[in-house]
């Protein structure tokens, strides 16, 4: 069972209804989010995901954007990160938060089968024992769900431990195992590593900021570590707390990053809002069904993207990738400059 | 020992609880002590002391000591009581 099956048009028929329902369903439920349906006069019917109105996950940050009771509320995710950043608050109802890491759990099937697999962590157990739990430390929680005998292959300095390496590839190394890593720390330290990591899975995220500084692309990135750590199996994946459970996945070719069968991606021109062709780079818009208990199913991300081609390749939808942050973003609002100039 | 009682003694080493700790009704995330860390380890220790493997699902579903005992029980350990 895979979650990559849908070619363009299964997708945008089966999500079209789901999407438009979640949105009268929201515009019911949560005020702000119809007084901002009103201002913008979005109304019923529409005829295209693309037609749907978006939310700047920005809002996330401004806004108590919740579609359930406030007993209701089972969990609150929050997001980032960077000092002097207000953080997004996302409220999950029990059913939300018992769907988006069985959601996780069914992309990330595609690449690391049915098994939990053995599992290193390229970071310090102290990223996930953090009282008050920081974004990157729930991100490694979530995936860890999909792993066995998590072994961090850095000690609580944030400094590479080879002997907790050398005994992980010891016990797992023959077979298939699960890396994961944010981008950067991957690169980093398995390099540093030296060792024969034919056998794993490396699956990362968090952006390329650190590495375009060092003109480390994608390509480049599998290729070096390809050669110097017998890396064959690696996909970056794309997903935000505000659309928590929902991640766009890099196929095994490294052809771009595709769309599980309950989400899409639009991109957006920055200055038209309308849906830019495949081949020109835009704003991100990300929809997925699973935000049920609050509106985030039609998400304006702050990411510039860019759609390589649609049903052309190794999975069928959209392959895109991501390019980086929209310059002026950082211009806009005034904590942000701060944290994104501290970054 | 019964299944279920090597499932109890599993419950209250890995979730830190007091030998006597009554663990029948415990839920997911309802005590401090089970959170999504004692989630893993408790999972791990099951699969150790009962040589089965869980899966991801399997493991996200297990939100109650009954769903535990009934997991087990799919996997062909005891008939669960519960």
């Amino acid at each position: 069972m895979t979650v990559f099956t849908r070619s363009a048009a299964e997708r945008e028929a089966a999500l079209l209804p789901e999407l438009a329902a979640l949105t009268e369903r929201h515009r019911r439920a949560c005020e702000p989010y119809r007084r901002i349906l009103d201002a913008i006069g979005s109304a019923a019917p529409y005829a295209r995901v693309a037609d749907l109105p978006w939310l700047p996950v920005r809002l996330f940050k401004t806004h108590e954007l919740r579609s359930v009771p406030e007993e209701q509320v089972f969990k609150v995710l929050t997001s980032s990160g960077t000092t002097g950043q207000v953080p997004s608050r996302i409220y999950l109802d029990r059913q939300a938060a018992a769907t988006q890491p069985r959601m996780l759990a069914a992309t990330l099937r595609a690449v690391l089968g049915e098994r939990r697999l053995p599992m290193l962590i390229v970071d310090s157990r102290s990223v996930v024992r953090d009282p008050t739990l920081s974004a990157r430390g729930a991100g490694v929680l979530g995936m860890m769900n999909l792993g066995r005998d998590h072994t961090f292959a850095l000690d609580e300095r944030g400094v590479l431990n080879h002997e907790a390496v050398k005994g992980f590839l010891a016990r797992h190394g023959g077979k298939p195992y699960l890396i994961f890593a944010f981008t950067f720390m991957a690169w980093l330290h398995l390099r540093e590593l030296g060792m024969d990591l034919s056998q794993g899975v490396l699956v990362h995220s968090g952006g390329w900021k650190k590495l375009a500084a060092q003109s480390v692309d994608s390509a480049e990135y599998r290729r070096q570590l390809g050669e110097e750590c017998g890396l064959r199996r690696i996909h970056n994946f794309y997903g935000m707390v505000e659309q928590i459970g929902t991640v766009f996945l890099e196929g095994p070719d490294g052809g771009g990053l595709y769309c599980p069968d309950f989400a899409d991606v639009v991109i957006r021109d920055p200055d038209t809002w309308q849906e830019a062709p495949p081949g020109v780079p835009g704003l991100i818009e990300v929809v997925s069904t699973l935000p049920t208990s609050y509106p985030g199913h039609v998400l304006l991300t702050e990411d510039l993207g860019v759609v390589h081609g649609v049903d052309d390749g190794i999975w069928p939808g959209k392959r895109f990738s991501v390019l980086g942050r929209l310059p002026r973003a950082e211009a806009r609002g005034c904590s942000d400059t701060h944290g994104l100039a501290a970054a | 020992m019964s299944h279920l009682d090597r499932l109890r003694a599993v419950f209250r080493s890995s979730l830190n609880l007091p030998s006597d700790a009554e663990v029948d009704g415990l839920e997911y995330r309802a005590i401090p002590q089970w959170d999504s860390l004692a989630h893993m380890s408790l999972i791990a220790a099951m699969e150790d002391e009962f040589s089965v493997m869980i899966d991801t699902d399997e493991m996200i579903d297990m939100s109650s000591f009954a769903k535990a005992a009934r997991l087990l029980e799919r996997h062909g350990i005891g008939a669960a009581a519960l």
